[in-house]
């Protein structure tokens, strides 16, 4: 186990202030390699800018953080939208910053299930599909860490919990750490190791099922989230394809909670 | 051929050689009015030149680079949007150019010659700086190629992968204002905003990558000035504007081709 304990970012202290508003307040946190941790929050929470300071994009006023040396990063930004008049296929964007072969490139798109995407022109994916491809090229860069922006975002609701299997499964096949941004706990509580609950400064910190009974972050998102996520807690049958189809359920999947509609 | 026919028609193929890429990032970039700012600021570089005796050229270069400095510190600030801050700095630069242009009374601006320039009066001196600073430009965009793609493609993802992305959007500006600075003597503002703009919308549907588009709007680019300069003389019509009117045709026939193949 020493090796999946590895420490990626280890974080304390954080503050920030732009432009007279506090954003970080007192913020720390810790990822390792193999561990999935679910950054939570309402609009303005300072998630996305907590991630930037991580990963060194943005400098805190104060506090520090370490990250390991050389650490390779795999982003998802929280939107991407490419401009009609920017010809861009799939092949293309794979090979926007790196230079991977045409092998690798078609391997890491089957690990992200969109095998058949290749030539493509980026504009014309789907929400799921687009995630995908962006997964794809995020693996390219052999990530030690994912980071993911609000993934789900115009992914329908199966897509959405095929989305977070999948990142699960790419977790355990490759031992990477995983940040996740989410304003949802619904559909990741079965999937993430570890939330934190930020609103500006950290309100509440745990295991997903502690964090959902805490205090802070029921003033925060309300009884009602507690009480649906009470509710929708269900156990699943089946699975759904991308495509939508009906599959089995593996054992050590079978219990997971669920928000659907 | 004549000879002021063939420096024309090099001259005008030497400047699609460079619109065509820089133009594609224009387009893609969405930055048709931040061309047209530059272009409306060179006004006030013409006038610089003259006042300070030094080479209009120089005189434009620095008042486009100011341009993009003043635009890029208020950008910082986030109050307005930089459509709205374009729309100020541009026509306070042309305001102050013409000011500048009517005071000194020395100075005979030929208004006209700046907007449509006259690329039938070439000379050899100006393909000189046509191919020299057109290479110079190329190299740049060559070298900036591979950032400048990826920022805009997605300028977040761009800068988690280490792209340093405030850089290399100013070196492009920069890149503008000098491609401005060198051609607007020799062929007027309209054609150099109108080769940089209109030759990659035409070139778009038949690219599949960026690359293609490029090199699909330089090959437009040659085209509209060959075809421009030959309407020119067949109807002994201004040249430069002949050269728009083919390009604006050639972009025509894109969007007719694409409704003929029935794609949508």
């Amino acid at each position: 186990m020493n090796e999946a304990r590895r420490a990626l970012v280890t974080a304390a202290n954080l503050h920030l202030r732009i432009g007279g508003t506090t954003i970080l307040h007192d913020v720390g946190l810790d990822i390792s390699a193999g561990e999935i941790l679910t950054l939570i929050g309402p609009n303005g929470a300072g998630k996305t800018t907590l991630v930037r300071v991580l990963l060194g994009l943005l400098k805190p006023d104060s506090g520090e953080v370490r990250r390991k040396e050389g650490l390779s990063v795999g982003y998802l930004p929280q939107s991407f939208e490419v401009d009609h008049s920017l010809p861009l296929t799939v092949r293309r964007l794979l090979r926007l910053t790196q230079k991977p072969s045409p092998e690798e490139m078609e391997e890491s798109l089957e690990e992200v299930g969109a095998g058949d995407l290749l030539d493509h022109p980026v504009q014309g994916l789907s929400g799921g599909e687009r995630q995908r491809v962006l997964l794809a090229r995020a693996l390219l860069r052999d990530p030690e860490l994912l980071v993911l922006d609000e993934p789900i975002q115009n992914v329908d609701v199966n897509g959405q919990n095929e989305l977070y299997r999948l990142i699960a499964k790419i977790r355990d096949a490759r031992g990477c750490g995983v940040i996740l941004i989410s304003h949802d706990l619904h559909l990741v509580m079965a999937f993430t190791d570890q939330v934190v609950c930020l609103n500006r400064h950290i309100c509440c910190t745990g295991h997903p099922e502690a964090v959902s009974k805490n205090p802070e972050y029921l003033a925060l998102f309300g009884k009602h989230a507690a009480e649906s996520l009470a509710i929708y807690t269900h156990k699943h049958d089946h699975v759904h394809g991308s495509e939508g189809e009906i599959l089995p359920i593996e054992p050590e999947e079978a219990r997971h909670h669920h928000g659907g509609a | 051929m004549e000879d002021f026919m063939f420096r024309g028609l090099m001259g005008g193929v030497g400047v699609a050689m460079v619109t065509g890429p820089v133009g594609c990032f224009i387009v893609w970039r969405k930055m048709a009015y931040f061309g047209n700012s530059m272009a409306h600021t060179a006004l006030l570089g013409v006038a610089i030149g003259f006042a300070f005796g030094v080479d209009l050229r120089l005189g434009i270069l620095i008042s486009c680079m100011s341009l993009t400095i003043i635009l890029v510190l208020l950008q910082s600030r986030k109050t307005l949007s930089t459509d709205t801050l374009l729309g100020i700095l541009a026509h306070m630069a042309l305001a102050v150019g013409f000011i500048a242009v009517s005071v000194l009374e020395t100075l005979r601006v030929d208004l006209m010659g700046y907007l449509f320039g006259d690329i039938l009066a070439i000379g050899a001196l100006d393909l000189w700086w046509i191919y020299l600073g057109g290479a110079g430009a190329l190299g740049v965009l060559a070298w900036l190629w591979r950032g400048l793609l990826a920022v805009t493609v997605n300028e977040e993802l761009a800068s988690a992968e280490g792209i340093p992305t405030f850089r290399v959007k100013l070196v492009f500006m920069f890149l503008i204002a000098f491609i401005i600075a060198v051609a607007m003597k020799l062929i007027g503002i309209l054609l150099i905003i109108s080769m940089l703009i209109i030759p990659p919308a035409a070139a778009r549907r038949f690219s599949k990558t960026p690359e293609q588009m490029a090199a699909l709007a330089v090959l437009a680019g040659i085209v509209s000035v060959g075809a421009g300069l030959w309407a020119s003389l067949e109807w002994n019509a201004p040249a430069g504007p002949c050269i728009v009117v083919a390009a604006s045709a050639l972009f025509l026939f894109s969007y007719a081709w694409e409704m003929i193949a029935g794609r949508g």
